[in-house]
């Protein structure tokens, strides 16, 4: 039953954040400035987990399928397509409903307990709307931008795996990543993580927006910010392959 | 002026306000005062719409706050300026942006214009070289003063302080009770001031409002309240050996 009152305040919440925003400046300035925080400094994980994906993708696959009658090609074609239809787009939503998730209910959870959005409400301005929209537009915006720079640098991490450990030479790889290439997996990456971004950023936002108490309130709502961005995102992930692959 | 007309709120099946009825008259400071627990800081949320009442009626100049609707209340909003316990200043702005933060929310005023609104209630609250730092660089005090330039950035006609002294010495509460005073008198402010400082009380309270278990037991004036014969008012406010000291001098 616990759910359903979760969901209905979410669908609430939400109303709120989808307000209209106080002032139009204002906004703009706040959008910048969270691509900046949500997206720009997210970059770092994201670029280092995503070599190190595409390097033990390509190993792995290449240890796998060691029968001469299996071109070497094959190695790059597939860590191709697990980079660009799981790895780039579920493995780093999970990764980043953990950074970017505890970052935004950690934030509006002090904010909440050190009564700064009650201080918002007396001044006549919708906190959800002030607070949450912004993060919401600006991960949202950001987040297919991380994921195409990650299938990218995972790419790259298969190929000089490959190539330092002689397990896939370099021209094979680069043929394999060329090979039966389909366009429309990018698409569906970039679809599944859009819709991540909007889990990640309206969930932990939620949980944020509704601590009440002290510190270990807002360490309790950010843990369960990532659990449940991570939960969504893994059925998300499930429902969106059968409506986008099937 | 703002009265709170049998003002009934309830969480869940605790009754927390049980019917509390008075004037906060402007032009003064009114103070709440009673115990930890008594309903003061919910009287006080309730009066400035943080809290829905669950019977009774809170009205601003005559206006019922209740039956306004959105768009009334948020205009009614930008005019009441709150001074939180905490004092709540925004963590990512500096001293000079938490200030002008109210001005760049709803006035359309050029940035110049902004700057000497917020620059002069800095000066009006007596804060110098802060302008630049952040929060978390400054000392309590100085924080509940920049908390009070932001609260009057906008002029507003009501001002709402939730136990403006928490957390401060004994001194800086003095200058701070003072500097509330001051602006309540020179800006013609309906001011609230939600207290248990006996300090306060003696200092700056025109109009005491005294609560207890969620009822209005007394009200007067700073002048009445140690000739009143209430046992729960008497162990307030001689919970403080220094008044009870003092009471005890004058007895002899």
């Amino acid at each position: 039953m616990r759910i359903f009152y979760h969901l209905g305040r979410y669908t609430l919440f939400l109303k709120k954040v989808f307000g209209k925003p106080e002032k139009h400046s204002v906004f703009v300035k706040q959008i910048i400035r969270e691509v900046d925080k949500l997206g720009i400094d997210s970059l770092g994980i994201v670029m280092i987990i995503s070599v190190f994906m595409g390097a033990v993708i390509t190993l792995q696959t290449a240890y796998n399928l060691e029968m001469p009658i299996i071109p070497k090609y094959t190695i790059g074609l597939a860590a191709r397509d697990s980079i660009l239809l799981e790895f780039s787009s579920t493995i780093v939503g999970l990764i980043l409903a953990g950074k970017v998730g505890s970052n935004i209910a950690s934030e509006i959870g002090t904010m909440r307990v050190t009564e700064q959005i009650d201080a918002l409400e007396i001044m006549g301005i919708n906190p959800a709307g002030y607070l949450v929209l912004p993060k919401v537009l600006a991960f949202v915006f950001i987040i297919p931008f991380l994921v195409i720079i990650s299938m990218g640098i995972g790419i790259l991490g298969g190929f000089v795996a490959g190539s330092l450990t002689g397990e896939v030479p370099g021209p094979e790889y680069i043929y394999g990543i060329q090979y039966a290439f389909i366009p429309f997996y990018i698409v569906y990456a970039l679809i599944k993580s859009v819709v991540f971004g909007f889990i990640i950023s309206t969930i932990s936002a939620y949980w944020g927006y509704h601590v009440s108490g002290g510190a270990l309130e807002v360490g309790a709502a950010s843990t369960k910010a990532v659990v449940s961005s991570s939960i969504q995102i893994l059925l998300f992930n499930l429902i969106l392959t059968q409506l986008l692959l099937a | 002026m703002i009265e709170a007309i049998d003002v009934h709120k309830s969480f869940g099946d605790k009754e927390v306000l049980k019917g509390i009825s008075t004037v906060f008259e402007k032009g003064k400071t009114n103070l709440i005062i009673g115990q930890s627990g008594s309903g003061k800081t919910v009287l006080l949320k309730s009066l400035v719409g943080l809290h829905d009442v669950t019977s009774g009626d809170i009205r601003y100049d005559g206006n019922s706050f209740l039956e306004l609707n959105n768009k009334s209340k948020k205009r009614l909003r930008q005019d009441i300026g709150m001074l939180f316990q905490g004092s709540a200043l925004f963590d990512s702005l500096t001293v000079e942006e938490n200030i002008r933060f109210p001005l760049d929310m709803f006035t359309d005023w050029s940035m110049e214009k902004r700057r000497e609104r917020a620059n002069f209630c800095i000066d009006r609250v007596n804060l110098e070289n802060a302008n630049a730092k952040f929060p978390s660089e400054i000392s309590g005090g100085m924080q509940k003063r920049v908390a009070i330039a932001r609260a009057i950035a906008l002029n507003p006609k009501y001002l709402f302080c939730d136990e403006p002294n928490s957390g401060l010495d004994p001194r800086t509460s003095i200058v701070i009770d003072e500097l509330i005073h001051e602006i309540t008198v020179e800006f013609g402010m309906t001011t609230i001031v939600n207290t248990h400082d006996m300090n306060s009380v003696m200092g700056i309270g025109e109009n005491i409002v005294f609560i207890y278990k969620g009822e209005k037991l007394w009200e007067g004036t700073k002048d009445d309240i140690f000739h009143v014969q209430n046992k729960a008012l008497e162990d307030f406010i001689f919970a403080s050996k220094l008044f009870k000291k003092v009471r005890d001098n004058n007895g002899k």
